[in-house]
């Protein structure tokens, strides 16, 4: 699923310079503690949060994490935003609960991290 | 579409395909995705640097011009002599017309009297500006349907440089190359330091200073770590674990203690991370190892640490990991991962 078709599902806007419409996304993990995505997250996944600070980006660059989504309309700060596009990870923003999100994608087809082998 | 667009967009797809993932191959109840047409493709990457890059960036800057005094049969040698369509018409050092093969053609027909090109040339010329973006080219050219634009300084007016799509397309393709190649060179510099050095051992050492607290600068040192290690070649997958790992110590550093430092050691083979810090020190390690163990305050909390996972994920992540700590004085954790397989050997839990 790429990028570009998770906006539509989630009706969510892109933060920042980084519009990688075309990026394919192959699962998703929704969690707002860094250490548990730290611990179960795979390389090109998509992470869904509540959380918008500057550790959430590098939590996704040390994870290889392909892109972010805030949810329930989370703004973050300039300086998340900044770190996101140095690092050249999209940011996305949806109005939909992290429980709605995760229940459009997975229904759209796109499995959490521990089902994809 | 457009020629400038079609051939961008070829461009694009000759640099983009080899992106393109394979088929996934989970197959659930779930719906899966259909493939996407070629015409949904958006072009991203050249579409950014044609916002990034300016006209000055991509136009030629030694342009072959006219006077409005020279003759059209003269016209004749220098559009044949340079293999050009066309020229910029100046007058004392101003732009005053812009003359083309049609233009010239259209002299032809009429029965090719030779005149000065001032009788022929277009005079209401449309010029860009060096500093606009190269999008406006792109998006002029096609509006126009007209091969160039003299390009214009905006302070002085004077004429700088000449674009057409060829220039466009040209510049773009530089530009990609040079944005792969820079990262290229970082890498193969780097990874060849081991063979270049002639010693009985050769290691690389580096050390960064941590300070608790300082939570805007939090990952810094890991994100170091981390780009390093891509320079050396190492395995992604080693590099992903290594910077989780020091991530993970980094935090715990930023967290619970007043300051610290990661000290990395690579080694051909495997790689030391070294975290020290002068905080409070673990009381008892054995129970701060146990998943889901956590002192973190609710300041913490609510920035999204204190799982309990930070040093199950360390022992995850390492090939050996040593935890010691004297309270009152402070923590000492050691990390190694080994360079030549990708999966760790000692496995949590
Ligand atoms: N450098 C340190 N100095 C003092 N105490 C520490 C240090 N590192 C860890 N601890 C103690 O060990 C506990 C467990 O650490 P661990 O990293 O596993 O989890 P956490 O930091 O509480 O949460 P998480 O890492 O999941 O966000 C901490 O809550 C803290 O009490
Ligand atoms: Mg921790």
């Amino acid at each position: 699923m790429t990028l570009n078709e998770i906006c539509k599902i989630l009706q969510a806007d892109f933060i920042g310079d980084v519009k990688d419409l075309d990026k394919e996304i192959k699962m998703a993990c929704g969690s707002d503690l860094m250490s548990d995505v730290l611990s179960f997250i795979k390389a090109d996944s998509l992470l869904l949060t509540g959380l918008a600070n500057p550790q959430v980006v590098r939590t996704a660059e040390m994870a290889g994490i392909a892109g972010i989504c805030f949810v329930r309309g989370k703004q973050p700060q300039p300086g998340t935003v900044k770190l996101a596009e140095e690092k050249k990870i999209p940011l996305l923003t949806t109005k939909l609960s992290m429980h709605e999100s995760c229940g459009r994608l997975y229904r759209e087809g796109l499995p959490g991290c521990d089902e994809l082998k | 579409m457009n020629p400038v667009a079609d051939c961008i967009g070829k461009v694009y797809l000759a640099v983009m395909s080899s992106n393109n993932s394979k088929k996934d191959s989970f197959t659930a109840r779930r719906k899966i995705p259909e493939r996407r047409k070629t015409d949904d493709l958006k072009f991203t990457k050249v579409q950014e640097l044609v916002y990034e890059l300016k006209i000055g960036d991509a136009m030629m800057q030694k342009v072959i011009t006219t006077t409005p005094q020279t003759s059209m049969s003269k016209l004749r040698e220098i559009l044949r002599d340079n293999r050009i369509s066309g020229t910029p018409v100046i007058e004392n050092g101003r732009l005053v017309g812009i003359v083309s093969i049609e233009d010239f053609i259209k002299w032809l027909a009429e029965g090719a009297q030779d005149c000065p090109i001032k009788n022929k040339m277009t005079t209401n010329v449309k010029t860009m500006y060096a500093d606009e973006p190269l999008i406006h080219a792109v998006s002029k050219l096609d509006q126009t349907g007209f091969g160039r634009f003299p390009v214009v300084d905006r302070q002085s007016k004077k004429l700088v440089g000449i674009i057409t799509k060829g220039h466009i397309i040209e510049r773009l393709l530089r530009k990609m190359e040079i944005d792969y190649h820079e990262e290229e060179i970082h890498r193969y510099r780097a990874s060849h330091i081991f063979e270049d050095i002639i010693a009985d051992k050769v290691a690389l050492t580096f050390r960064t200073y941590l300070k608790g607290g300082d939570f805007d600068r939090a990952g810094e040192a890991s994100s170091g770590l981390k780009k390093t290690l891509e320079r050396l070649g190492i395995h992604p997958q080693i590099v992903r674990r290594a910077a989780i790992a020091s991530y993970e110590a980094e935090m715990n550093v930023i967290i619970y203690a007043e300051s610290g430092e990661i000290s990395v050691e690579v080694q051909p083979g495997e790689i030391h991370i070294d975290v020290t810090d002068s905080g409070p020190g673990i009381p008892d390690v054995q129970k701060a190892m146990q998943p889901g163990y956590s002192t973190a305050a609710e300041w913490v909390r609510e920035l999204g640490f204190g799982a309990g996972m930070g040093l199950v994920n360390i022992k995850k992540c390492a090939d050996d990991m040593e935890l010691t700590s004297s309270p009152g004085k402070g923590t000492h954790l050691k990390i190694r991962i080994d360079i030549r397989t990708t999966q760790p050997q000692t496995k949590a839990g």
